[in-house]
């Protein structure tokens, strides 16, 4: 193994678990640090293709059709150095009638001063299932500008799930942009969860295009500040089909500090045949879950520990 | 001293806006009683509830709550429930992310499934559920009394356990009480319900924000089901009708 793949994995070990599946012949995988690709694992019908680019890789993913990949494929993306720029551009497809789970862990667990840019297309074919969850884990002090891009198309009867959630450190400056059309009887649900301190600017945009009759989108964030975190999250949910479903849940909970969020729910419809519902709310931590376990013998501190916990869990 | 006295509530009056929502409370719960509390809605039963939890919003304007001889008047919710006081919601609240194992390990006393077990919920398909709307009702409710149970508080206040619960589920919450007075604890017990109040021998009535009366709990259910249901005031009961009592 080469020094930067053993300090990555030394990492993964400390803070996710152990890296028997990430480094396992039979489970697909992707190791990137800075612009280099220090390993790679392809499977029985997903492909991995890589290019060198400016500050980046470029990566293309293809899971063949009829494929059904049971065991989750690994994106592990990081910089070791504390300062720099990484540009992630990928493209997924997911050939008609096949499924994959991809778990991301992003590690800039030594950030000083990074710049994370991840461009990402994705595209499923008819009958088509996608699971995505992307967990960072950013230092705690540091400066770090995340910018995580996608933009997607769901078949027919394609079913898209897609998580973003900051695990431990600094969420930094983070601009999430979501745009995903969606196809007849598609599905797609996408969450966010942040946890927002000190300076962080967190500004999220989650949107998704009911294009065909009888899909359906839940567009969902959750973000927790303390401080001075600032926070902006536009939800958008079009229904452009009959029958479509849609629903935005946006909550944002300020426990501490002077903390700023701020909620923009877009929700539209040019069907008389859909169905499209928001929900948002700001504010600080519910008094009634607050005093509930307050009124089991813990401290109000501890309360709001254990609520902010669930809220992003 | 009474030795037996577990909380009294002194001269208590609760304002709002002008209005006294408590006028004047004097009650007295010893160890090991259950002690229901009735009224038509807007009496200031839960009010009462709220003011012996502490919960904010709910500081008397005048009066003392003395628990165990001591004055917690000014403490807070925590500090009261690490005293032994604890209070079950109308409505329990919902946890996001939170689940019923989690909540149910919070400063447990008896395990998370055999709280669930005496609920008569199956510790196997509820313990990792969901505190949240997934659960009916019902079962939050349950599951509010299993946590009730597993802390083995030396006082729990209970706001209307029996709203909108199913009768299979009334019977639940009526073991709840035994084994909690079983386990030493007293009970308040806010209540529309006749088969609940006739849990214990004595029972308070409330009216306008007054305890009426504190006595036997048939006689006072009689008069309850007689003059209060139908009664269409909010207003001081006739003297001459509480001499019935």
């Amino acid at each position: 193994m080469n020094y930067e793949l053993d300090r990555i994995t030394d990492i993964y070990n400390k803070l996710i678990g152990p890296t028997n599946e990430l480094l396992d012949r039979n489970t697909g995988s992707i190791v990137i640090n800075e612009d280099k690709v220090l390993s790679i694992n392809e499977i029985n019908g997903l492909h991995i293709e890589y290019n060198k680019i400016t500050d980046g890789v470029e990566i293309n993913i293809h899971v063949d059709a009829d494929i059904r990949i049971n065991d989750p494929v690994h994106l592990c993306v990081g910089m070791l150095p504390s300062e720099g720029r990484q540009v992630i551009r990928s493209r997924i497809y997911i050939h008609r009638n096949a499924y994959v789970k991809f778990l991301a862990h992003c590690i800039f667990q030594n950030a000083k001063h990074i710049e994370h840019i991840m461009d990402s297309e994705i595209y499923l074919e008819d009958s088509a299932e996608m699971i995505y969850k992307e967990e960072h884990f950013n230092s705690d002090d540091g400066e770090i500008y995340t910018y995580p891009k996608i933009i997607g198309e769901i078949g027919n009867n394609s079913r898209l799930s897609e998580e973003f959630k900051l695990i431990h450190g600094r969420a930094g400056n983070i601009n999430i942009d979501y745009d995903i059309k969606q196809n007849e009887k598609s599905s797609c649900d996408i969450m966010t969860k942040i946890f927002g301190k000190k300076k962080d600017n967190i500004k999220i945009k989650e949107s998704l295009y009911l294009n065909g009759p009888y899909a359906s989108g839940t567009a969902t964030s959750r973000v927790v500040l303390i401080d001075n975190a600032k926070s902006n999250v536009f939800g958008e949910i079009a229904g452009n089909a009959p029958y479509t479903r849609g629903h935005v849940d946006c909550q944002e909970v300020i426990s501490d500090g002077d903390a700023y969020a701020s909620a923009t729910p877009k929700i539209s419809v040019n069907n008389p045949l859909s169905q499209i519902t928001h929900e948002a709310s700001i504010g600080r931590v519910n008094k009634k879950e607050l005093e509930t376990l307050m009124a089991h013998g813990i401290s109000k501190d501890e309360a709001i520990q254990l609520i902010v916990r669930g809220i992003l869990r | 001293m009474d030795f037996d006295r577990l909380l009294e509530i002194k001269n208590l009056y609760f304002n709002i806006n002008g209005k006294d929502i408590l006028k004047d409370i004097n009650l007295t719960v010893k160890k090991g009683e259950i002690l229901p509390i009735i009224g038509v809605n807007g009496t200031g039963k839960s009010t009462l509830a709220s003011i012996i939890m502490g919960l904010s919003g709910y500081k008397p304007t005048r009066g003392r709550i003395i628990f165990k001889g001591e004055d917690i008047t000014d403490l807070s919710v925590t500090a009261r429930a690490k005293l032994g006081i604890t209070l079950a919601w109308q409505i329990p609240a919902n946890f996001e992310g939170i689940a019923v194992r989690e909540y149910l390990s919070i400063n447990n006393k008896m395990s998370p499934e055999e709280a669930l077990n005496f609920v008569g919920l199956n510790p196997k398909s509820y313990m990792d559920r969901i505190l949240d709307d997934s659960l009916s009702g019902g079962e939050r409710k349950r599951i509010e009394l299993a946590s009730v149970l597993s802390i083995k508080p030396s006082l729990v206040i209970l706001d209307e356990p029996d709203s909108g619960i199913d009768i299979a589920s009334m019977d639940i919450i009526l073991n709840v009480i035994h084994e909690l007075k079983k386990n030493g604890s007293s009970v308040i017990l806010v209540t529309h319900s006749k088969r609940m109040a006739t849990i214990a021998d004595k029972l308070v009535l409330m009216c306008n924000g007054n305890i009426v009366k504190k006595g036997d709990a048939k006689k006072i259910i009689k008069f309850f089901e007689h003059y209060c249901k139908s009664c269409g005031h909010i207003g001081k009961i006739d003297e001459g009708v509480l001499n019935e009592l």
